[in-house]
Protein backbone atom coordinates (compact mmCIF):
# COMPACT_ATOMS: atom_id res chain seq x y z
CA UNK A 1 0.00 0.00 0.00
CA UNK A 2 1.44 3.44 -0.82
CA UNK A 3 1.28 5.90 1.71
CA UNK A 4 -1.75 8.11 0.66
CA UNK A 5 -3.45 4.66 0.71
CA UNK A 6 -2.01 3.98 4.19
CA UNK A 7 -3.74 6.89 5.30
CA UNK A 8 -6.89 6.73 3.91
CA UNK A 9 -7.40 3.52 5.23
CA UNK A 10 -6.80 5.12 8.75
CA UNK A 11 -8.17 7.92 8.64
CA UNK A 12 -11.92 6.22 7.40
CA UNK A 13 -11.87 3.28 9.65
CA UNK A 14 -11.22 6.29 12.84
CA UNK A 15 -14.00 8.21 11.20
CA UNK A 16 -16.09 5.01 11.31
CA UNK A 17 -15.35 4.38 14.50
CA UNK A 18 -16.46 7.56 15.70
CA UNK A 19 -19.88 7.11 13.57
CA UNK A 20 -20.63 3.70 15.11
CA UNK A 21 -19.94 5.73 18.93
CA UNK A 22 -21.94 8.08 17.97
CA UNK A 23 -24.80 5.74 17.54
CA UNK A 24 -24.51 3.98 20.92
CA UNK A 25 -24.46 6.99 22.34
CA UNK A 26 -27.50 8.18 20.34
CA UNK A 27 -29.52 5.02 21.34
CA UNK A 28 -27.72 4.27 24.76
CA UNK A 29 -27.09 7.60 26.56
CA UNK A 30 -29.91 8.51 29.66
CA UNK A 31 -30.59 11.99 28.35
CA UNK A 32 -31.51 14.50 25.31
CA UNK A 33 -28.87 16.73 26.22
CA UNK A 34 -26.23 13.68 26.43
CA UNK A 35 -27.80 12.23 23.29
CA UNK A 36 -27.22 15.25 21.42
CA UNK A 37 -23.60 15.51 22.54
CA UNK A 38 -23.29 12.17 21.23
CA UNK A 39 -24.85 13.37 17.90
CA UNK A 40 -22.22 16.05 17.55
CA UNK A 41 -19.41 13.76 17.64
CA UNK A 42 -20.60 11.73 15.52
CA UNK A 43 -21.14 14.97 13.05
CA UNK A 44 -17.89 16.42 13.67
CA UNK A 45 -15.28 13.78 14.18
CA UNK A 46 -16.69 10.63 11.95
CA UNK A 47 -17.45 12.89 9.40
CA UNK A 48 -13.88 15.00 9.78
CA UNK A 49 -11.81 12.11 10.08
CA UNK A 50 -13.97 10.55 6.35
CA UNK A 51 -13.25 13.72 4.53
CA UNK A 52 -9.83 14.13 5.95
CA UNK A 53 -8.83 10.39 4.70
CA UNK A 54 -10.44 10.95 1.66
CA UNK A 55 -8.90 13.74 0.48
CA UNK A 56 -5.43 12.06 -0.77
CA UNK A 57 -8.05 9.84 -3.15
CA UNK A 58 -9.96 13.02 -4.98
CA UNK A 59 -8.89 14.70 -7.68
CA UNK A 60 -6.57 17.68 -7.28
CA UNK A 61 -7.44 20.88 -7.06
CA UNK A 62 -11.06 20.52 -7.53
CA UNK A 63 -12.28 17.50 -5.79
CA UNK A 64 -10.26 18.29 -3.10
CA UNK A 65 -11.31 21.74 -2.83
CA UNK A 66 -14.78 20.42 -3.07
CA UNK A 67 -14.22 17.99 0.10
CA UNK A 68 -12.80 20.63 2.47
CA UNK A 69 -15.96 23.33 1.51
CA UNK A 70 -18.06 19.89 2.79
CA UNK A 71 -16.08 19.60 5.56
CA UNK A 72 -16.25 23.35 6.71
CA UNK A 73 -20.42 22.93 5.79
CA UNK A 74 -20.66 20.27 8.18
CA UNK A 75 -18.50 21.32 11.09
CA UNK A 76 -19.70 25.10 10.98
CA UNK A 77 -23.60 24.02 10.33
CA UNK A 78 -23.36 21.42 12.96
CA UNK A 79 -22.43 23.01 15.86
CA UNK A 80 -24.68 25.59 14.69
CA UNK A 81 -27.49 23.43 14.79
CA UNK A 82 -26.83 21.59 17.75
CA UNK A 83 -26.66 25.08 19.89
CA UNK A 84 -30.19 25.52 18.32
CA UNK A 85 -31.43 22.03 19.53
CA UNK A 86 -29.82 22.38 22.91
CA UNK A 87 -31.45 25.85 23.37
CA UNK A 88 -35.06 24.27 22.13
CA UNK A 89 -34.21 21.28 24.90
CA UNK A 90 -33.46 23.69 27.21
CA UNK A 91 -36.49 25.74 26.24
CA UNK A 92 -39.05 22.76 26.63
CA UNK A 93 -37.37 21.97 29.83
CA UNK A 94 -37.88 25.21 31.29
CA UNK A 95 -41.70 25.25 30.37
CA UNK A 96 -42.70 21.78 31.46
CA UNK A 97 -41.04 22.76 35.20
CA UNK A 98 -43.20 26.32 34.71
CA UNK A 99 -45.92 24.24 34.03
CA UNK A 100 -45.61 21.86 36.51
CA UNK A 101 -44.82 24.89 39.08
CA UNK A 102 -48.04 26.57 37.67
CA UNK A 103 -50.63 23.76 37.45
CA UNK A 104 -54.10 25.60 38.16
CA UNK A 105 -56.28 22.72 37.41
CA UNK A 106 -56.20 22.79 33.68
CA UNK A 107 -55.39 19.78 32.07
CA UNK A 108 -52.50 20.92 29.55
CA UNK A 109 -50.00 18.00 29.45
CA UNK A 110 -46.69 19.38 29.90
CA UNK A 111 -45.09 20.28 26.21
CA UNK A 112 -41.69 17.99 27.03
CA UNK A 113 -42.73 14.94 25.88
CA UNK A 114 -39.13 12.98 26.49
CA UNK A 115 -40.15 11.49 29.60
CA UNK A 116 -40.17 7.32 29.06
CA UNK A 117 -42.65 6.39 26.69
CA UNK A 118 -45.70 8.55 27.11
CA UNK A 119 -47.68 7.95 24.88
CA UNK A 120 -49.43 11.12 23.43
CA UNK B 1 -8.35 0.46 -1.28
CA UNK B 2 -12.09 1.03 -3.43
CA UNK B 3 -13.25 -2.17 -1.14
CA UNK B 4 -12.11 -0.67 1.94
CA UNK B 5 -13.98 2.54 0.97
CA UNK B 6 -16.87 0.35 -0.03
CA UNK B 7 -17.00 -1.44 3.11
CA UNK B 8 -16.13 1.56 5.65
CA UNK B 9 -19.48 2.83 3.55
CA UNK B 10 -21.52 0.48 4.18
CA UNK B 11 -20.64 0.21 7.95
CA UNK B 12 -21.37 3.63 8.28
CA UNK B 13 -24.26 3.43 6.42
CA UNK B 14 -25.27 0.49 8.57
CA UNK B 15 -24.37 2.30 11.60
CA UNK B 16 -26.86 5.13 11.39
CA UNK B 17 -29.50 3.21 9.42
CA UNK B 18 -29.83 1.40 13.02
CA UNK B 19 -30.22 4.88 14.75
CA UNK B 20 -33.47 4.61 12.51
CA UNK B 21 -34.74 2.83 16.45
CA UNK B 22 -34.52 6.15 17.61
CA UNK B 23 -36.61 7.61 15.70
CA UNK B 24 -39.41 4.66 15.77
CA UNK B 25 -39.41 4.61 19.69
CA UNK B 26 -38.58 7.83 20.57
CA UNK B 27 -39.46 9.69 23.10
CA UNK B 28 -39.68 12.76 22.09
CA UNK B 29 -39.14 14.67 18.87
CA UNK B 30 -35.88 15.81 19.57
CA UNK B 31 -34.37 12.07 19.75
CA UNK B 32 -36.27 11.57 16.09
CA UNK B 33 -34.60 14.68 14.78
CA UNK B 34 -31.07 13.92 16.26
CA UNK B 35 -31.56 10.63 15.07
CA UNK B 36 -32.56 12.34 11.16
CA UNK B 37 -29.61 14.17 11.65
CA UNK B 38 -27.22 11.45 11.98
CA UNK B 39 -28.79 9.78 9.15
CA UNK B 40 -28.14 12.93 7.19
CA UNK B 41 -24.40 12.91 8.71
CA UNK B 42 -23.87 8.98 7.82
CA UNK B 43 -25.47 9.58 4.63
CA UNK B 44 -23.35 12.29 3.66
CA UNK B 45 -20.19 10.45 4.21
CA UNK B 46 -21.58 6.73 2.94
CA UNK B 47 -22.09 8.85 -0.11
CA UNK B 48 -18.29 10.35 -0.17
CA UNK B 49 -16.77 6.78 0.60
CA UNK B 50 -19.11 4.76 -2.67
CA UNK B 51 -18.38 7.61 -4.60
CA UNK B 52 -14.74 7.52 -4.29
CA UNK B 53 -14.78 3.65 -4.42
CA UNK B 54 -16.73 3.42 -7.90
CA UNK B 55 -16.02 6.86 -8.64
CA UNK B 56 -19.28 8.50 -8.58
CA UNK B 57 -19.74 11.62 -10.60
CA UNK B 58 -22.41 13.88 -8.81
CA UNK B 59 -21.73 11.72 -5.45
CA UNK B 60 -19.85 14.68 -3.80
CA UNK B 61 -22.29 16.96 -5.22
CA UNK B 62 -25.35 14.97 -3.63
CA UNK B 63 -23.39 15.01 -0.65
CA UNK B 64 -22.55 18.68 -0.30
CA UNK B 65 -26.82 19.05 -0.68
CA UNK B 66 -27.53 16.33 1.95
CA UNK B 67 -24.95 18.22 4.40
CA UNK B 68 -26.72 21.85 3.84
CA UNK B 69 -30.47 20.19 4.10
CA UNK B 70 -29.55 18.45 7.20
CA UNK B 71 -28.88 21.67 8.87
CA UNK B 72 -31.98 22.41 7.26
CA UNK B 73 -34.51 19.99 8.11
CA UNK B 74 -33.33 21.17 11.62
CA UNK B 75 -33.82 24.43 11.52
CA UNK B 76 -37.60 23.25 10.30
CA UNK B 77 -38.61 21.26 13.71
CA UNK B 78 -36.68 23.98 15.93
CA UNK B 79 -38.95 26.78 14.21
CA UNK B 80 -41.82 24.63 14.51
CA UNK B 81 -41.31 24.09 18.28
CA UNK B 82 -41.70 28.42 18.14
CA UNK B 83 -39.52 27.75 20.94
CA UNK B 84 -36.06 30.34 21.57
CA UNK B 85 -33.68 30.29 24.58
CA UNK B 86 -35.04 29.39 27.68
CA UNK B 87 -37.12 32.01 29.67
CA UNK B 88 -37.87 34.04 26.13
CA UNK B 89 -41.33 34.22 25.40
CA UNK B 90 -42.39 31.65 22.96
CA UNK B 91 -44.29 31.55 19.46
CA UNK B 92 -46.20 34.48 18.70
CA UNK B 93 -47.15 35.48 15.22
CA UNK B 94 -50.24 36.41 13.39
CA UNK B 95 -53.26 34.44 12.75
CA UNK B 96 -51.48 30.93 12.69
CA UNK B 97 -52.47 28.67 15.44
CA UNK B 98 -50.17 27.82 18.19
CA UNK B 99 -47.74 25.25 16.61
CA UNK B 100 -47.11 23.22 19.78
CA UNK B 101 -50.41 21.63 18.99
CA UNK B 102 -50.90 18.51 20.97
CA UNK B 103 -52.60 19.37 23.99
CA UNK B 104 -51.10 22.55 25.12
CA UNK B 105 -52.97 25.40 25.95
CA UNK B 106 -52.42 28.42 23.65
CA UNK B 107 -49.50 30.67 23.88
CA UNK B 108 -50.80 33.51 25.15
CA UNK B 109 -50.94 32.49 28.91
CA UNK C 1 -8.93 -7.61 2.35
CA UNK C 2 -11.94 -9.19 0.03
CA UNK C 3 -12.45 -8.01 -3.30
CA UNK C 4 -15.90 -7.58 -3.95
CA UNK C 5 -16.32 -6.97 -7.60
CA UNK C 6 -18.21 -3.52 -8.44
CA UNK C 7 -20.75 -2.06 -8.18
CA UNK C 8 -21.81 -3.45 -4.45
CA UNK C 9 -23.23 -6.62 -4.72
CA UNK C 10 -26.88 -6.66 -4.03
CA UNK C 11 -27.03 -8.32 -0.33
CA UNK C 12 -25.13 -4.84 0.81
CA UNK C 13 -28.78 -3.12 -0.46
CA UNK C 14 -30.77 -5.24 1.75
CA UNK C 15 -30.04 -3.18 5.20
CA UNK C 16 -31.34 0.24 3.05
CA UNK C 17 -34.20 -1.52 1.88
CA UNK C 18 -35.59 -3.17 4.74
CA UNK C 19 -35.06 0.77 6.21
CA UNK C 20 -37.18 2.10 3.77
CA UNK C 21 -40.13 -0.78 4.34
CA UNK C 22 -39.80 -0.01 8.28
CA UNK C 23 -39.87 3.60 8.34
CA UNK C 24 -42.58 3.29 5.71
CA UNK C 25 -44.75 1.71 7.61
CA UNK C 26 -44.07 3.53 10.82
CA UNK C 27 -44.49 7.03 8.64
CA UNK C 28 -48.72 5.46 8.21
CA UNK C 29 -48.93 4.20 11.66
CA UNK C 30 -47.76 6.47 13.78
CA UNK C 31 -50.57 9.46 14.96
CA UNK C 32 -48.40 12.63 15.84
CA UNK C 33 -47.83 14.97 13.04
CA UNK C 34 -44.55 15.94 13.80
CA UNK C 35 -42.58 12.87 14.22
CA UNK C 36 -44.05 11.63 11.35
CA UNK C 37 -42.58 14.83 9.73
CA UNK C 38 -39.17 13.86 11.03
CA UNK C 39 -39.53 10.83 10.06
CA UNK C 40 -40.61 11.82 6.17
CA UNK C 41 -37.32 13.58 6.27
CA UNK C 42 -34.96 10.42 7.02
CA UNK C 43 -37.39 8.82 4.73
CA UNK C 44 -36.43 11.12 1.76
CA UNK C 45 -32.71 10.98 2.62
CA UNK C 46 -33.33 7.00 2.36
CA UNK C 47 -34.59 7.60 -0.94
CA UNK C 48 -32.23 9.87 -1.73
CA UNK C 49 -29.38 7.23 -0.93
CA UNK C 50 -31.39 4.42 -2.89
CA UNK C 51 -31.55 6.25 -5.74
CA UNK C 52 -28.19 6.50 -6.36
CA UNK C 53 -28.02 2.96 -5.74
CA UNK C 54 -30.60 2.91 -8.78
CA UNK C 55 -27.73 4.04 -10.56
CA UNK C 56 -30.05 7.76 -11.06
CA UNK C 57 -28.24 11.27 -9.06
CA UNK C 58 -30.21 13.19 -10.63
CA UNK C 59 -33.05 11.90 -9.24
CA UNK C 60 -31.15 11.68 -6.03
CA UNK C 61 -30.33 15.22 -5.70
CA UNK C 62 -33.87 16.27 -6.80
CA UNK C 63 -35.32 13.84 -3.45
CA UNK C 64 -32.93 15.08 -1.19
CA UNK C 65 -33.39 18.94 -2.05
CA UNK C 66 -36.57 18.25 -2.07
CA UNK C 67 -38.11 15.38 0.25
CA UNK C 68 -35.51 16.71 2.72
CA UNK C 69 -36.05 20.37 3.06
CA UNK C 70 -38.93 22.02 1.35
CA UNK C 71 -41.27 19.33 1.94
CA UNK C 72 -40.16 19.17 5.23
CA UNK C 73 -40.80 22.65 5.87
CA UNK C 74 -44.51 22.59 4.19
CA UNK C 75 -45.30 19.31 6.46
CA UNK C 76 -44.69 21.23 9.38
CA UNK C 77 -46.60 24.25 8.75
CA UNK C 78 -49.35 22.44 7.36
CA UNK C 79 -49.41 20.07 10.68
CA UNK C 80 -49.05 23.65 12.65
CA UNK C 81 -52.26 24.56 10.79
CA UNK C 82 -54.36 21.41 11.12
CA UNK C 83 -53.56 22.12 14.91
CA UNK C 84 -55.05 19.55 18.13
CA UNK C 85 -56.22 16.58 16.40
CA UNK C 86 -57.12 14.41 20.26
CA UNK C 87 -61.02 15.40 19.88
CA UNK C 88 -61.11 13.42 16.01
CA UNK C 89 -62.59 10.10 16.08
CA UNK C 90 -60.45 7.39 15.34
CA UNK C 91 -61.61 5.77 11.67
CA UNK C 92 -63.40 2.30 12.60
CA UNK C 93 -61.33 -0.62 12.41
CA UNK C 94 -63.21 -2.28 9.32
CA UNK C 95 -62.19 0.75 7.38
CA UNK C 96 -58.90 1.18 8.16
CA UNK C 97 -58.92 -2.57 7.44
CA UNK C 98 -60.05 -2.13 4.21
CA UNK C 99 -57.80 0.79 3.70
CA UNK C 100 -54.51 -1.37 4.86
CA UNK C 101 -55.68 -4.37 2.32
CA UNK C 102 -55.89 -2.18 -0.73
CA UNK C 103 -52.90 -0.40 -0.34
CA UNK C 104 -51.27 -3.66 0.12
CA UNK C 105 -53.17 -4.46 -3.61
CA UNK C 106 -51.82 -1.69 -5.15
CA UNK C 107 -48.09 -2.71 -4.10
CA UNK C 108 -48.07 -6.07 -4.78
CA UNK C 109 -49.63 -4.94 -8.43
CA UNK C 110 -46.59 -2.65 -9.34
CA UNK C 111 -44.35 -4.94 -7.61
CA UNK C 112 -45.78 -8.01 -10.07
CA UNK C 113 -45.22 -5.06 -13.01
CA UNK C 114 -42.43 -4.14 -12.08
CA UNK C 115 -40.92 -7.66 -11.56
CA UNK C 116 -42.16 -9.16 -14.73
CA UNK C 117 -40.64 -6.47 -17.02
CA UNK C 118 -38.41 -8.04 -19.27
CA UNK C 119 -34.63 -7.31 -18.38
CA UNK C 120 -33.49 -5.14 -19.80
CA UNK C 121 -36.80 -3.07 -20.05
CA UNK C 122 -37.04 -1.48 -23.28
CA UNK C 123 -36.34 2.18 -22.88
CA UNK C 124 -34.79 5.09 -25.34
CA UNK C 125 -31.24 4.84 -23.69
CA UNK C 126 -29.70 3.80 -26.68
CA UNK C 127 -31.97 6.62 -28.85
CA UNK C 128 -31.00 9.59 -26.57
CA UNK C 129 -27.41 8.21 -27.05
CA UNK C 130 -27.51 8.29 -30.58
CA UNK C 131 -28.83 11.91 -31.05
CA UNK C 132 -27.34 13.76 -27.58
CA UNK C 133 -24.37 15.04 -29.53
CA UNK C 134 -26.69 17.33 -31.18
CA UNK C 135 -27.66 18.79 -27.82
CA UNK C 136 -24.14 19.46 -26.77
CA UNK C 137 -24.54 18.41 -23.62
CA UNK C 138 -22.88 15.81 -21.82
CA UNK C 139 -25.96 14.79 -19.02
CA UNK C 140 -28.01 12.56 -20.59
CA UNK C 141 -31.27 13.58 -18.37
CA UNK C 142 -30.98 17.50 -18.70
CA UNK C 143 -30.72 16.50 -22.98
CA UNK C 144 -34.12 14.75 -22.69
CA UNK C 145 -35.53 17.48 -20.18
CA UNK C 146 -34.65 20.56 -21.99
CA UNK C 147 -34.23 19.36 -25.48
CA UNK C 148 -36.17 16.19 -26.92
CA UNK C 149 -38.74 16.55 -24.23
CA UNK C 150 -39.00 20.20 -23.91
CA UNK C 151 -42.71 20.86 -23.91
CA UNK C 152 -43.40 18.41 -21.03
CA UNK C 153 -40.54 20.90 -18.97
CA UNK C 154 -42.16 24.30 -20.11
CA UNK C 155 -45.42 23.20 -19.21
CA UNK C 156 -44.29 21.90 -15.83
CA UNK C 157 -42.75 25.20 -15.16
CA UNK C 158 -46.49 26.65 -15.90
CA UNK C 159 -47.75 24.26 -13.50
CA UNK C 160 -45.26 25.97 -10.92
CA UNK C 161 -46.32 29.57 -11.79
CA UNK C 162 -49.89 28.29 -11.52
CA UNK C 163 -49.67 26.77 -8.12
CA UNK C 164 -48.57 29.94 -6.83
CA UNK C 165 -51.04 31.52 -7.97
CA UNK C 166 -53.93 29.01 -6.68
CA UNK C 167 -52.40 29.39 -3.39
CA UNK C 168 -52.38 32.69 -3.08
CA UNK C 169 -55.87 32.77 -3.92
CA UNK C 170 -56.29 30.57 -0.64
CA UNK C 171 -55.86 34.21 1.49
CA UNK C 172 -58.95 36.06 2.51
CA UNK C 173 -60.01 38.91 -0.02
CA UNK C 174 -59.14 42.03 2.25
CA UNK C 175 -55.62 40.37 2.59
CA UNK C 176 -54.93 40.75 -0.50
CA UNK C 177 -51.77 42.69 -1.01
CA UNK C 178 -49.98 40.99 2.58
CA UNK C 179 -47.25 39.28 3.41
CA UNK C 180 -47.32 35.53 3.28
CA UNK C 181 -47.15 34.54 7.04
CA UNK C 182 -47.02 30.99 7.56
CA UNK C 183 -43.37 31.12 7.97
CA UNK C 184 -43.67 33.62 11.10
CA UNK C 185 -43.21 30.99 13.67
CA UNK C 186 -42.01 33.11 16.66
CA UNK C 187 -38.66 34.82 17.39
CA UNK C 188 -35.44 32.97 16.25
CA UNK C 189 -32.84 31.56 18.75
CA UNK C 190 -29.12 33.28 18.08
CA UNK C 191 -28.06 29.65 16.80
CA UNK C 192 -30.89 29.82 14.06
CA UNK C 193 -30.14 33.61 13.49
CA UNK C 194 -26.21 32.33 13.06
CA UNK C 195 -27.30 29.65 10.61
CA UNK C 196 -29.41 32.02 8.95
CA UNK C 197 -26.48 33.98 8.18
CA UNK C 198 -24.06 31.17 7.40
CA UNK C 199 -26.47 28.61 5.18
CA UNK C 200 -27.19 31.22 2.68
CA UNK C 201 -24.50 32.29 0.91
CA UNK C 202 -23.25 28.45 0.82
CA UNK C 203 -26.57 27.87 -0.50
CA UNK C 204 -26.31 30.03 -2.89
CA UNK C 205 -22.94 28.79 -4.35
CA UNK C 206 -24.27 25.33 -4.67
CA UNK C 207 -27.26 25.83 -5.79
CA UNK C 208 -25.74 28.31 -8.58
CA UNK C 209 -23.38 25.38 -9.46
CA UNK C 210 -25.60 22.61 -9.61
CA UNK C 211 -27.62 24.61 -11.80
CA UNK C 212 -24.30 25.13 -13.95
CA UNK C 213 -22.89 22.09 -13.57
CA UNK C 214 -26.55 20.04 -14.59
CA UNK C 215 -25.38 20.62 -18.21
CA UNK C 216 -23.12 18.01 -18.20
CA UNK C 217 -22.97 16.44 -14.79
CA UNK C 218 -26.18 15.34 -12.65
CA UNK C 219 -27.66 18.51 -11.65
CA UNK C 220 -30.02 20.78 -13.17
CA UNK C 221 -32.19 23.76 -13.04
CA UNK C 222 -34.54 22.33 -10.95
CA UNK C 223 -32.47 21.02 -8.05
CA UNK C 224 -30.57 24.14 -8.17
CA UNK C 225 -33.71 26.06 -7.75
CA UNK C 226 -34.64 23.97 -4.98
CA UNK C 227 -32.00 24.86 -2.79
CA UNK C 228 -32.18 28.64 -3.50
CA UNK C 229 -35.74 28.24 -2.30
CA UNK C 230 -34.56 26.78 0.95
CA UNK C 231 -32.33 29.38 1.29
CA UNK C 232 -34.39 31.49 1.45
CA UNK C 233 -36.82 29.81 3.62
CA UNK C 234 -34.21 30.09 6.00
CA UNK C 235 -33.78 33.38 6.04
CA UNK C 236 -37.53 33.76 6.74
CA UNK C 237 -37.11 31.46 9.42
CA UNK C 238 -34.34 33.27 11.14
CA UNK C 239 -36.22 36.70 10.52
CA UNK C 240 -33.99 37.95 8.51
CA UNK C 241 -35.74 39.37 6.11
CA UNK C 242 -39.65 38.81 5.46
CA UNK C 243 -41.63 37.10 2.14
CA UNK C 244 -42.45 39.39 0.07
CA UNK C 245 -45.96 40.96 -0.37
CA UNK C 246 -48.37 39.27 -2.94
CA UNK C 247 -48.34 42.32 -4.86
CA UNK C 248 -44.70 43.04 -5.21
CA UNK C 249 -44.08 43.25 -8.96
CA UNK C 250 -40.55 42.27 -9.02
CA UNK C 251 -42.07 38.79 -7.30
CA UNK C 252 -44.28 38.29 -9.80
CA UNK C 253 -41.32 38.76 -13.02
CA UNK C 254 -39.24 36.00 -11.21
CA UNK C 255 -42.40 33.53 -11.00
CA UNK C 256 -43.14 34.43 -14.82
CA UNK C 257 -40.04 34.63 -16.65
CA UNK C 258 -38.92 30.99 -16.76
CA UNK C 259 -41.97 29.79 -17.84
CA UNK C 260 -42.05 33.38 -20.49
CA UNK C 261 -39.04 32.83 -21.47
CA UNK C 262 -39.40 28.75 -22.73
CA UNK C 263 -42.25 29.74 -24.48
CA UNK C 264 -40.82 32.83 -26.45
CA UNK C 265 -37.63 30.96 -26.98
CA UNK C 266 -40.19 27.77 -27.99
CA UNK C 267 -42.39 30.12 -30.49
CA UNK C 268 -38.99 31.80 -31.69
CA UNK C 269 -37.79 28.30 -32.88
CA UNK C 270 -41.27 27.40 -34.85
CA UNK C 271 -40.07 30.78 -36.74
CA UNK C 272 -35.85 30.41 -37.46
CA UNK C 273 -35.69 26.91 -36.50
CA UNK C 274 -38.72 25.18 -38.36
CA UNK C 275 -40.41 23.72 -35.18
CA UNK C 276 -41.85 24.48 -32.13
CA UNK C 277 -38.97 24.24 -29.51
CA UNK C 278 -36.41 23.50 -31.93
CA UNK C 279 -32.91 24.84 -31.65
CA UNK C 280 -31.28 26.69 -34.42
CA UNK C 281 -27.93 25.00 -34.90
CA UNK C 282 -25.07 26.96 -33.41
CA UNK C 283 -26.88 28.72 -30.81
CA UNK C 284 -28.22 25.54 -28.67
CA UNK C 285 -25.92 25.86 -25.90
CA UNK C 286 -26.25 29.40 -25.51
CA UNK C 287 -30.15 29.41 -25.73
CA UNK C 288 -30.07 26.12 -23.18
CA UNK C 289 -27.96 27.91 -21.08
CA UNK C 290 -30.69 30.91 -21.25
CA UNK C 291 -33.90 28.73 -20.66
CA UNK C 292 -32.15 26.63 -17.72
CA UNK C 293 -30.69 30.16 -16.00
CA UNK C 294 -34.06 32.25 -16.19
CA UNK C 295 -35.74 28.05 -14.80
CA UNK C 296 -33.70 28.38 -12.32
CA UNK C 297 -34.85 31.66 -10.86
CA UNK C 298 -38.40 30.86 -11.53
CA UNK C 299 -38.19 27.63 -10.02
CA UNK C 300 -36.76 29.25 -6.81
CA UNK C 301 -38.60 31.47 -6.41
CA UNK C 302 -41.87 29.22 -7.05
CA UNK C 303 -41.19 26.89 -4.39
CA UNK C 304 -40.18 29.79 -1.62
CA UNK C 305 -43.44 31.38 -2.21
CA UNK C 306 -45.46 28.03 -1.87
CA UNK C 307 -43.74 27.87 1.39
CA UNK C 308 -44.32 30.98 2.61
CA UNK C 309 -48.21 30.42 2.20
CA UNK C 310 -50.89 32.30 1.32
CA UNK C 311 -51.24 36.04 2.01
CA UNK C 312 -52.31 36.74 5.90
CA UNK C 313 -52.83 40.18 7.56
CA UNK C 314 -50.76 40.78 10.55
CA UNK C 315 -52.28 39.78 13.98
CA UNK C 316 -53.25 42.75 16.38
CA UNK C 317 -50.65 44.88 17.75
CA UNK C 318 -49.88 43.45 21.27
CA UNK C 319 -48.51 40.16 20.00
CA UNK C 320 -46.91 41.61 17.89
CA UNK C 321 -45.24 44.50 19.41
CA UNK C 322 -42.75 42.32 21.12
CA UNK C 323 -40.78 40.96 18.36
CA UNK C 324 -37.78 42.34 17.68
CA UNK C 325 -37.51 45.03 15.21
CA UNK C 326 -38.31 43.67 11.52
CA UNK C 327 -35.96 44.20 8.94
CA UNK C 328 -38.23 45.49 6.28
CA UNK C 329 -37.91 45.04 2.44
CA UNK C 330 -37.86 41.64 0.68
CA UNK C 331 -35.72 38.88 0.39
Amino acid sequence: MSVADAFTAIFVLLGAFFFIAGWVGLVRFPDTLSRLHALSKADNLGLGLVVVGLLPQASWPFGALKLVALWLVAVLVGGATAQMLAGAIQARAGEAGDRVAAAAGTDAAPAVDDGPGAPR
Amino acid sequence: MSSLLLIAGLVILLTVLLGLVRILRGPGDTERLMAAQLLGTGGVAALLLLGSAIDLTGATDLALLLALLAAFAAVTFVAGLGAGPAGAPDGRRGSAPDVRGEGDSPASQ
Amino acid sequence: MPDFPLPVPLWADIPLALALLVLALWLTATRRDRAAVIGFTGYGLLAAIAWVRLGSVDVALTEAALGGGLMGLLLLTAAARLGERADQPRPAMPVRLLVGVLCLGVTLALAAVVLSLPAPAPNLVAAVAANQAATELGNPVAAVLIAFRAVDTMLESVVLALAVIVLWSFGADRAWGARPRTLDLGPPSPALMLLGRLLPPLGLIVGVHLFWTGADHPGGPFQGGAVLAAMAALLWLARLGEPPPVSDGLTRVGIVIGPLLFLLIGLAGAVIADAFLAYPEGLTKPLILLIEAAKTLSVAVALALLVAGPPELPAPAPARGETAAEPGGTV
